[in-house]
């Protein structure tokens, strides 16, 4: 199971990407999917160090990707103020332009990309979330 | 982030490239203000270099929407088919007029 470490930088989103893009691909899926998984890490990763760490600062956001057999586990660790992304409710999206608010499009954009979202938090271990990405039948 | 601007007659074209995420999307958002503060509001976004959004790069596009309009309009141009699955998947495209190539799309205003 390959981890790695990246620090609290929005600079380092291209690299996360490239990195689960690549386990997405090793896992077999086509380049719709594979954009997908980058997608909803990206979202996740964005929300760590925009809302979780709330800055720019040199503590760690480990990243697990494990092949299944019919898919891809990405887990995601952080230490930051614990953040439950199932606490934010959907956004309303089919409403009119001026109704549209930037809100929780970001989870949205997880739940919407993944076959599965669990966050967990504990005071040793810190914020762990896990995201599945399956083949499609 | 490198961003060419064009003019046209009737509008502006704007275009970048790579990824648009939470470490660049305010810098979009300013080349966009740049235009829409002169009263600029008919823009067309050539995405066809464009191979990533995340919902920061959307609230920009979005945002600048809803300046355009109903004064004129943000439209959008050969966007990539990720992108543009993800934009359908959460019901966010029909806010944006498509084109697949840019000629069409400045002809139309």
């Amino acid at each position: 199971m390959p981890t790695k470490r990246f620090t609290c930088s929005l600079k380092n989103l291209e690299e996360i990407c490239d990195f689960v893009g690549h386990w997405a691909a090793q896992a077999g899926f086509n380049e719709s999917d594979i954009y997908a998984v980058q997608l909803a890490v990206d979202e996740a990763t964005t929300n760590i160090m925009e809302h979780g760490y709330g800055r720019e600062c040199p503590s760690r956001i480990d990243i697990t990707c494990e092949t299944l057999e019919d898919g891809l586990k990405v887990v995601i660790y952080d230490d930051a103020d614990p953040f439950n992304p199932e606490t934010v409710p959907e956004p309303e999206i089919n409403v009119s332009l001026d109704d549209l608010k930037p809100r929780g499009l970001g989870i949205f954009l997880m739940r919407k990309m993944m076959d599965e979202v669990q966050y967990e938090s504990s005071p040793d271990k810190g914020n762990t979330l896990t995201m599945i990405k399956r083949h499609a039948r | 982030m490198e961003i060419q601007t064009s003019e046209f007659k009737r509008c502006n074209v704007i275009k970048t490239s790579g990824r648009i995420d939470g470490s660049n999307a305010q810098e979009l958002a300013q080349a966009l203000k740049a235009l829409t503060s002169k009263g600029k509001m008919n823009i067309v976004f050539d995405m066809s270099d464009v191979t990533f959004v995340a919902s920061a790069g959307w609230w920009v596009l979005i945002d600048t929407q809803k300046t355009c309009k109903p004064a004129g309009e943000l439209v959008l141009v050969k966007i990539d088919q990720g992108i543009k699955d993800s934009l359908n998947l959460v019901g966010m495209g029909s806010y944006f007029r498509t084109y697949e190539d840019v000629t069409s799309a400045v002809g139309d205003f």
